[in-house]
């Protein structure tokens, strides 16, 4: 299997592995936002609450999602490892370097971009997943009318197997849910104006790495066809540039003007 | 008549010579090649060619260019083409219509045996060009698309797009890199050959300056090729390189390598005018640009007047009061007629005071009449519009012109600030290619047993004036399919010559001449710039032995050179040291051997009592202005032996067995 | 016009090197970029000062050899020029113009605003050739290609190998270079028997050269004097996949 390093040591299959986790840390971020969308649902969390359980114990998405990390790590150091390796090319900078004139400024700064983002998501986790996983989170029983589709909740404070219990008592035609509340995390978390701050300036970071990231990484993958081009251009600009950064950058301020 | 100028053209008849000769030229068996080394000083298409072909048989190659990679030789500036008797266009070519053309577009001053083995060759070229991926224009079809030069009937030129040059020296190029690769060739980019070494009177390699240590360096070898190529820059303005120079064909003159008919000096009609005195050097415009433009200066004084001023735009000029001088004077051939021709007429209708720009010397380029009314009918009539505008017309015209046209275009618009499409383009003659050089045989070997000269560095097959797009086709031929075979014949007496060593005495003495030399060149510490000079020495041979001479103007020439002469060793100031990258003293080196050369192809053009090609002698001329040539006494060769008090002039004399010597008639 | 300049000047290769500023007067518009350094040099030559080492040989844009890093740009301000074409008139009256060499490691400073490109010599020399010895070629017209075809070999095959892409690449990549030639050969029929081989030689030499890897900025198509085009880096990619991935 001699070729496989050998191809992975070159310039251009190094820059392959970028496109490609690239790419596929872009269809994440699909999954990751669809589900997060559930934070803006007026149920008081049920819906985001189940979600995050569903996310956290399915042992296939639990497989996946340790691939997810894994890639998100290369991704990064791969990259800052790739810059490194790129400004040895130059050992003597210039005086003058007027790269607005021939190159848009985000692909320039692809590097520090991502570093912005891994640093955030650094932050991210710090703020939910290790909450989540190793911190106290209270529990919230929810109690939604079969019949009608109110959801009332209101703290648990009992024990219960795991992170969700969900059963139906027929006699007050309520389906109960127990589950371990993220959503209060979350909502919690973004009183905090500074730290929706920060959520804004990364999600524009991401912005920017998008811009270039999506489109470039089809470039890489050799697929430069004038019919496409546009269309390549418009998704990773309209979808991954603008929709996706903007939503993602909604909750954060839902939460602080909704508090 | 000196039988030293044995041109070796073999027995038979003509179109029989050449293959005659290939079946018995001696051979050099694979075993032997491999031992046999061979230099090849200059890079473009004859070196390249050279190079990789001798290096693909199995020999050792050394090859050397002063620039930083062999691919920026100046081959690579040609634009227009390159001439091919294929007859692809069914236009009655052949390889004796080729040989014709040539022969007569040189004036008959050029061997018949050589020029029939150059149109022989030709189509093999094409077919190797190909071979290596070289992107000539095509038809939709698939096939090869053709164009016509000036000087011939037929299209027989291959080109692609403005820059045939570039994409044949690019072919070669990496054909010699290929064999480079694989260690047949050991390449020595910036590095300036400075003097050839002889042994027994036989070349045996040669000195050379690595240009950025400025270490003198000695290299074997059992021949010594120089595709080193024109002298053209000895008139400071020319379209040559900055870089192109003489001097390795001129230490191998002073070596005892004859130099023949230097005069002959092709001036090109097409190129930018000069716009002032800081001017480096001049831009072509392709020749290939007549295929479209029409060329004419006002028929009435005072509107040339008017357009000197700036008061007037020729796109005000009347049809009725446009002078189209070509087409008047040669109906036959009209815009297209050779170079030598064009450039007369230019320079006649300005002398008369008709020149259209602020320096009197420039005339128009026009394509506003086949911009609309040839190219935008026809794409008119192919959309189905059946009376377009004169805007449509002008639109779809130049659309067809930009395609074949567009990067020629561009180029004027930057050089001169004015847009083509809107004015016609202004043109004036620029020195653009020497047809004299290096007295070479039929096996391309100089007077020097073992030193070759091949490409625009020999004198061969041009005669008195080239017709476009053959220079590229000689190159490339004198590399690729003639040199391999002529090469044998002398090598395969070589076998037995083990590599002499470097430490011989005749290295070790050549190589303290040129060390002298260099510091002789520093040490003058004078106080003008070796460009100063080279200047001074560009004016006296432009005015003197440029586009018309004469007895008195060259007899002041030749003594304004050496006047210069002894200037420029007494006066020059050559900064820096000998010992590092100086750019200061690679020019000295070439702009003494210059002055020198300037000398001899005065001495040259005054010899010879006769006009042909681009040698004009104002003395010999018909009533109408057309050249006069002498073939009771001139039809030879001159080729001159430099001696310590001068030069010696030896005759070889030019037999047309095959063609009949008429004078050269456009009309 | 009178134009001020900073210059690197650097002695050889070893010795270190500094923007160093110089005065030009009696600049016309109508002067080249590099008829205005003849201009400076012949002045520093008068002086007895060492006039400045630049490469430059056909001045009308073709050979490749000039090479100046003008204001932050290879080639200077103007698009699809090398800097032999770059005229006076496109600077105002009183500029300052900052000249420096190419900057990359497989670049090497000589001398001043020279540097050694020989690693584009060696790249070509790896593969970026048909192997076709003199003579073994058949009649041209047996290998009909579509005009189309030809046309976008041709314009891949337009590159002169100047270097302006390493030089604006802000990671000193060679990929547009080096596309070039594989796409110019990968497009022609002629180039197929050798494709594979040849795009994994050139690639494989070209990061034995140290030039830095490609992030799709897009800078140095956008300054290559002859406008080769993204798409040919594309095309080298998917055949050096395909080489690498189908290949045997």
């Amino acid at each position: 299997m001699n070729w496989i390093s050998t191809f992975l040591k070159s310039s251009i299959g190094k820059k392959l592995l970028m496109g490609l986790t690239g790419l596929f840390l872009c269809t994440f971020l699909i999954v990751h936002l669809t589900g997060n969308l559930q934070l803006l649902k007026h149920d008081g969390g049920l819906a985001f609450n189940t979600y995050a359980v569903f996310m956290t114990t399915n042992p296939l998405i639990k497989f996946v999602s340790y691939g997810l990390y894994a890639i998100i790590l290369f991704h990064a150091f791969w990259g800052l490892y790739l810059v490194a390796q790129n400004r040895k090319a130059r050992p003597v900078q210039y005086a003058a370097y007027d790269g607005k004139a021939n190159s848009k400024w985000s692909s320039r700064w692809m590097g520090v971009l991502g570093t912005i983002i891994l640093a955030f998501l650094v932050l991210h986790m710090w703020n939910f997943w290790a909450q989540y996983k190793f911190g106290t989170v209270p529990y919230t029983q929810y109690e939604r009318n079969l019949a009608t589709g109110e959801v009332s909740f209101s703290p648990f404070t009992g024990e219960i197997k795991g992170k969700m219990e969900k059963f139906v008592d027929n006699q007050s035609g309520l389906e109960i849910t127990i589950v371990k509340d993220l959503y209060i995390v979350v909502a919690d978390g973004f009183k905090a104006g500074w730290l929706v701050l920060i959520y804004i300036i990364s999600m524009a970071a991401l912005s920017f790495h998008l811009v270039h990231g999506f489109s470039s990484a089809f470039q890489t993958l050799g697929v430069n066809n004038k019919k496409y081009n546009a269309l390549i251009q418009n998704i990773g600009v309209g979808v991954f540039g603008i929709i996706i950064p903007i939503l993602f950058a909604i909750m954060p301020v839902y939460f602080l003007f909704l508090n | 008549m000196s039988n030293i100028l044995d041109s070796k053209i073999p027995e038979g008849n003509l179109n029989e010579k050449w293959t005659k000769y290939k079946s018995s030229v001696h051979l050099v068996n694979p075993a032997n090649k491999r031992s046999l080394e061979i230099i090849v000083v200059g890079s473009g298409l004859a070196g390249s060619a050279a190079a990789a072909s001798l290096a693909e048989m199995g020999y050792k190659v050394k090859c050397f260019c002063f620039q930083d990679s062999p691919r920026r030789a100046h081959s690579i500036a040609a634009q227009g083409g390159i001439n091919a008797a294929k007859n692809y266009q069914n236009d009655g070519d052949s390889t004796y219509r080729l040989f014709y053309d040539t022969i007569k577009g040189g004036d008959y001053r050029a061997r018949e045996g050589n020029v029939h083995r150059l149109a022989e060759v030709s189509s093999s070229i094409i077919d190797q060009c190909v071979a290596q991926g070289v992107p000539f224009a095509r038809e939709y079809g698939g096939l090869l698309s053709n164009r016509s030069f000036g000087g011939t009937q037929v299209q027989r030129t291959f080109y692609a797009a403005g820059q045939t040059g570039q994409q044949l020296l690019l072919g070669a190029y990496s054909a010699l890199e290929r064999q480079i690769g694989m260690g047949q060739v050991k390449m020595y980019s910036r590095h300036e050959m400075l003097d050839v070494v002889t042994i027994d009177g036989k070349a045996r390699g040669i000195i050379a300056r690595d240009l950025v240590t400025g270490k003198l360096e000695r290299h074997f070898g059992h021949a010594v090729l120089l595709c080193s190529g024109g002298y053209g820059n000895v008139f400071y303005l020319s379209t040559n390189a900055m870089g192109s120079n003489v001097t390795a064909a001129w230490k191998a003159h002073k070596r005892g390598a004859y130099m023949a008919n230097p005069c002959y000096t092709q001036i090109h009609p097409t190129c930018i005018p000069r716009s002032g005195d800081h001017q480096s050097k001049l831009t072509l415009m392709s020749e290939s640009l007549r295929n479209d433009g029409r060329i004419w200066v006002p028929a009435k004084k005072e509107d040339a007047e008017a357009l000197r001023k700036g008061t007037l735009r020729p796109t005000q000029i009347k049809e009725e009061d446009r002078d189209y001088y070509l087409e008047r004077r040669y109906p036959a051939f009209g815009n297209l007629v050779p170079r030598d021709v064009a450039s007369r007429a230019a320079k006649e209708r300005c002398d008369a005071g008709y020149g259209v720009n602020s320096t009197g010397e420039a005339v128009y380029l026009d394509f506003f009449f086949n911009m609309t009314e040839k190219y935008g009918r026809t794409e008119a009539t192919k959309k189905g519009i059946e009376n377009p505008s004169a805007a449509q017309l002008k639109e779809f015209g130049a659309g067809v012109i930009k395609e074949k046209y567009g990067n020629l275009f561009d180029m004027y618009k930057q050089i001169t600030g004015v847009d083509p499409y809107e004015e016609p383009m202004q043109i004036y003659p620029a020195v653009h290619y020497t047809m004299g050089g290096l007295w070479v045989d039929y096996n391309l070997m100089t007077t020097v047993p073992g030193l070759y000269a091949l490409g625009e560095a020999n004198f061969s097959d041009h005669g008195a004036n080239r017709l476009g797009a053959s220079a590229l086709m000689q190159g490339l031929a004198d590399g690729y399919f003639v040199i391999p075979y002529t090469i044998g014949d002398y090598l395969a007496d070589e076998i037995r010559t083990k590599a002499i060593s470097t430490d011989h005495p005749a290295f070790a003495a050549t190589e303290k001449d040129v060390e002298d030399r260099i510091q002789k060149l520093l040490n003058v510490k004078g106080t003008k710039s070796v460009d100063h000079f080279h200047k001074r020495l560009g004016k006296i041979m432009w005015n003197e032995c440029g586009m018309a001479r004469n007895i008195e103007g060259l007899k002041s020439a030749i003594a304004d050179i050496k006047q210069l002469k002894v200037e420029f060793w007494s006066d020059v100031r050559v900064t820096g040291e000998a010992n590092e990258f100086n750019q200061e003293l690679e020019k000295a080196g070439r702009v003494a051997d210059f002055i020198e050369l300037g000398e001899l192809m005065c001495t040259d053009a005054l010899e010879r009592n006769e006009s042909c090609g681009g040698h004009f002698r104002e003395e010999y001329q018909t009533d109408e202005g057309e050249a006069l040539r002498d073939d009771v006494n001139f039809a030879f060769v001159s080729a001159w032996e430099n001696l310590a008090d001068g030069w010696k002039l030896h005759k070889e004399e030019l037999k047309f067995e095959n063609i009949k010597i008429a004078a050269r008639s456009y009309k | 016009m009178k134009i001020n300049l900073k210059v690197w000047r650097q002695k050889n290769n070893k010795a270190k090197g500094e923007l160093k500023d110089y005065k030009v007067d009696h600049v016309s518009p109508d002067m080249s970029f590099l008829e205005m350094f003849d201009v400076l040099n012949e002045d520093l030559i008068t002086k007895g000062d060492d006039p400045i080492t630049f490469d430059h040989d056909c001045r009308e844009g073709i050979c490749g050899s000039c090479s100046m890093h003008i204001n932050g740009r290879p080639h200077g301000p103007l698009a699809g020029v090398t800097t032999c074409q770059l005229h006076m008139r496109s600077f105002s009256d009183g500029d300052t113009i900052v000249v420096e060499p190419w900057r990359a490691g497989a670049f090497p400073v000589n001398k001043d605003l020279s540097v050694d490109r020989s690693a584009f010599d060696r790249i070509i020399a790896s593969g970026g050739f048909i192997s076709v010895n003199t003579g073994n070629a058949q009649d041209a017209n047996n290998l009909p290609i579509g005009k189309e075809q030809a046309d976008e070999a041709f314009m891949s095959a337009a590159c002169i190998g100047c270097g302006a892409c390493v030089a604006a690449c802000k990671n000193a990549s060679a990929m547009l270079f080096v596309s070039a030639k594989v796409s110019q050969l990968a497009l022609l029929p002629q180039g197929q028997p050798e494709a594979k081989m040849r795009v994994m030689a050139m690639v494989n030499q070209m990061d034995a050269e140290g030039f830095g890897s490609c992030t799709n900025t897009g800078a140095c198509s956008a300054e290559c004097p002859k406008g080769i085009d993204l798409s040919n880096i594309a095309r080298m990619n998917r055949e050096f996949f395909s080489a690498n991935l189908l290949g045997k």
